[in-house]
């Protein structure tokens, strides 16, 4: 236990003071708070107003365009060719051109334009053109505008999930992204940290020191010692992310938050007549936040915590004994593949089947199979599993990672001590066998 | 005196592949011990043995009288032929590192290296990384990681290789001083020469058998062949048939030749025949060298 101990201190304290590690670790949260901050300040750079001159020929939509930060509509007067002329001598975004129109059949009507037209600005023309000729066309028909705001209805399904314990209202949104959220976590983890194991063993083996430490060390400690190592890394990692990323958010989205209520008052005021709008999107937000609330978050927390071990510790024994049987990382490849598959498989039949169906028969074996259980149980769990269910696929991942570390300790015991050797999957097989 | 290490019809398979068969003998305490034998001999599946990297198949080896244990693993210093460091790690901690996975405590590791850093003249690089050292300093580095928890038993394999001629013999002089402060070394090389000088006692093996053992004195004398070099001045004849000449050169009046004495027939016979002949200036039994008998029994066609 004590030479694990001294195992794990190297592994941990050399990754740690790395430059590599220090500039991840700063680097990280920024390049999330860059993922957040540029699409916004995109948004806010390209906010400049476009001048758009109409010339309405039908003369049914004149000023009936409505101006909005992006769009300011100008009427112009014809004929076409000279306004034509006089658009190009202006800087204006765009000139439109509604010639007389049939209302059942709008043809014809063009915008003409020196740079070519954004969608979104095609987009909000075509929608308003649309409302107004719609408009139009109910005045005509005898239909009320109000009778007709009064038809809309929008309906918005309240999910509720029952069990003995009583009902729940539920939200499937909410569910499936915190199970996303913890299954995408546990795989990104296994993936970066699971190589880094496999990389360390390579160039232990490479600068020759296996055999000077071998000899005061058992192979398993130093493996065990290894992969605990690398695991408080991820950790340290991943905690020092999470308090630098929520720190810069926690500044950003207060430096942000007090325009954005500005606006939202200025909306309020534009759109006062909007209520059933309004009610409907608290009382989504309420949804949302009940849903928030229904979640079990022990029962998460616990699951992901337990996944999230039990995935690396599986995943971790099998990358050291790859890293053992081969002398080069490029030599890797071909017994990577097979660790490689169920991970990706799981995160992508994660995405359709299991999403769609969490109870489903796919989704129940995957969550017993030890090595697509962390990611899929994770996805599973905040839909509420059986406990049963729960308590085999555990103990079945306990089991599976036992075998794992048991089967890459005996191929790491060999591995170690060859060198220029290719290893086949035959030669590995026969290592399992050797005697201490 | 009971031997410090003692093999005992140790036996080795690996697949198809007989690494050691039924080899036994002992270290004597206090010894230089010369492991010998040529490449894939089963010399290196011998030492991963007694350094308990992995087990024999068959038969036992005793540590002191006892069978080897774990705890064993304080008392033997290993320096394989395959070594290396951690590149990333700064030398002096690397080296409390190695002490302390032998069991050192940290403060008592960090004196020792101080001490030893002073001797090999390594103080100032304790700080710098591994990489950036020379070989020859990583290979001292090594030693010191070998040596720096005081063991009862040294295993060195090729310790010389990649020094030069002056810091060879730093470390053979390092060597040897540990044996005078109580250390047995196991001596595993391929240089003849370190071993006629340094080592007391010669195994060697041969696929995978011992195929001898003893003091390098008893070896020496078992493999003499009675031959003698002599050289003088004037014309060397000899006809007795007590005495076969296997080689002769005359120049001018000098000569020189190594006549070979027939069995119960003492040198000092040779001695008298020559003299009432020639006049001797050298006369010296040709005795072979380790590096002769090594290749005598390493070439000579297998029996059975």
């Amino acid at each position: 236990m004590d030479k694990i101990w001294l195992v794990f201190q190297r592994e941990y304290l050399v990754r740690v003071r790395k430059k590599s590690f220090i500039v991840m670790t700063i680097l990280g949260p920024l390049l999330m708070a860059l993922i957040m901050i540029v699409p916004v300040g995109l948004m806010m750079m390209s906010d400049d107003t476009k001048i758009i001159q109409v010339l309405d020929e039908s003369g049914l939509l004149a000023g009936k365009f409505n101006s909005t930060q992006e769009l300011k509509f100008v009427s112009v007067q014809g004929p076409l060719e000279r306004a034509k002329q006089q658009y190009l001598q202006s800087e204006d975004a765009a000139l439109l051109h509604i010639p007389t129109i049939n209302l059942d059949k709008p043809s014809g009507i063009q915008l003409y334009s020196q740079k070519s037209a954004s969608i979104s600005v095609i987009t909000s023309i075509e929608k308003q053109l649309k409302q107004e000729l719609e408009a139009i066309k109910f005045e005509r028909s005898g239909i009320d505008q109000k009778v007709l705001d009064q038809i809309k209805t929008k309906v918005n399904i309240q999910t509720v999930s029952l069990s003995d314990e009583g009902e729940k209202s539920s939200n499937v949104g909410v569910t499936s992204i915190a199970g996303f959220m913890g299954a995408f976590l546990i795989y990104l983890f296994i993936f970066i940290y699971g190589a880094q194991i496999m990389r360390g063993v390579i160039e232990e083996k490479t600068s020759r020191i296996l055999e000077v430490m071998v000899s005061s060390v058992k192979p398993f400690q130093l493996m065990a010692g290894k992969i605990m190592g690398i695991a408080a890394v991820g950790l340290t990692q991943f905690l020092l992310w999470i308090v630098l990323s929520s720190a810069i958010y926690a500044g950003v989205a207060s430096s942000f938050d007090l325009k954005r209520f500005s606006d939202a008052q200025i909306s309020q005021t534009m759109q006062g007549m909007e209520n059933e709008r309004e009610a409907l999107q608290a009382q989504e937000i309420n949804s949302v936040m009940s849903g928030l609330e229904n979640l079990n978050v022990p029962l998460l927390v616990g699951g992901f915590l337990f996944y999230f071990l039990g995935g690396y510790l599986l995943y971790g024994a099998l990358f050291g004994a790859v890293g053992a049987a081969v002398d080069s990382e490029t030599d890797s490849q071909q017994f990577m593949l097979p660790i490689t598959v169920p991970l990706i498989l799981s995160f992508i039949v994660a995405q359709t089947i299991i999403m769609k169906d969490p109870n489903g028969p796919v989704a129940f074996w995957m969550s017993m199979v030890p090595f697509t259980s962390p990611i899929v149980m994770m996805l599973r769990l905040p839909f509420g599993v059986p406990t049963w269910e729960l308590v085999l696929s555990m103990a079945l991942l306990v089991a599976g990672f036992v075998a794992t570390t048991w089967l890459a300790a005996r191929i790491y015991r060999v591995g170690i001590l060859m060198y220029g050797k290719k290893v086949n999957y035959r030669e590995l097989s026969k290592w399992l066998f050797y005697k201490g | 005196m009971v031997p410090i290490l003692q093999i005992q019809g140790v036996s080795k398979r690996y697949e198809a592949h007989q690494a050691l068969n039924q080899v036994s003998f002992n270290v004597p305490p206090g010894s230089i011990f010369g492991l010998l034998g040529p490449n894939g001999a089963g010399k290196t599946s011998l030492i991963r043995i007694i350094t308990q990297i992995t087990g024999p198949d068959e038969g036992k080896v005793l540590f002191e009288g006892q069978p080897l244990q774990p705890r064993h693993v304080q008392q033997i210093g290993y320096l394989p032929e395959e070594r290396g460091l951690y590149k990333k790690m700064k030398v002096g901690e690397q080296l409390v590192y190695l002490a302390r996975l032998r069991g050192l405590e940290k403060a008592d590791a960090q004196q020792k290296i101080k001490a030893w850093a002073e001797r090999l003249e390594l103080t100032t690089w304790l700080n710098k990384n591994v990489e950036d050292l020379s070989k020859g300093m990583q290979q001292k580095v090594q030693f010191i990681a070998t040596v720096l928890h005081e063991p009862r038993l040294l295993i060195l394999d090729e310790p010389f290789s990649g020094f030069d001629p002056v810091n060879a013999n730093i470390i053979r002089d390092e060597i040897l001083r540990l044996r005078e402060g109580g250390c047995t070394i196991i001596f595993s090389t391929h240089r003849m020469e370190s071993v006629e000088q340094m080592c007391d006692y010669i195994v060697l093996i041969n696929r995978s058998k011992k195929v001898l053992e003893g003091s390098v004195k008893e070896v020496k004398t078992v493999y003499r062949t009675n031959t003698y070099c002599v050289e003088g001045q004037g014309k060397l004849l000899i006809t007795s048939p007590d005495f076969k000449v296997i080689s002769q050169k005359q120049a001018g009046n000098d000569f020189s030749a190594e006549v070979q004495l027939e069995p119960n027939v003492g040198s000092n016979e040779l001695l008298r025949y020559l003299l009432d002949r020639v006049e001797i200036h050298r006369f010296e039994e040709k005795v072979p060298s380790i590096h002769d008998i090594f290749v005598q029994l390493v070439t000579q066609p297998q029996h059975g």
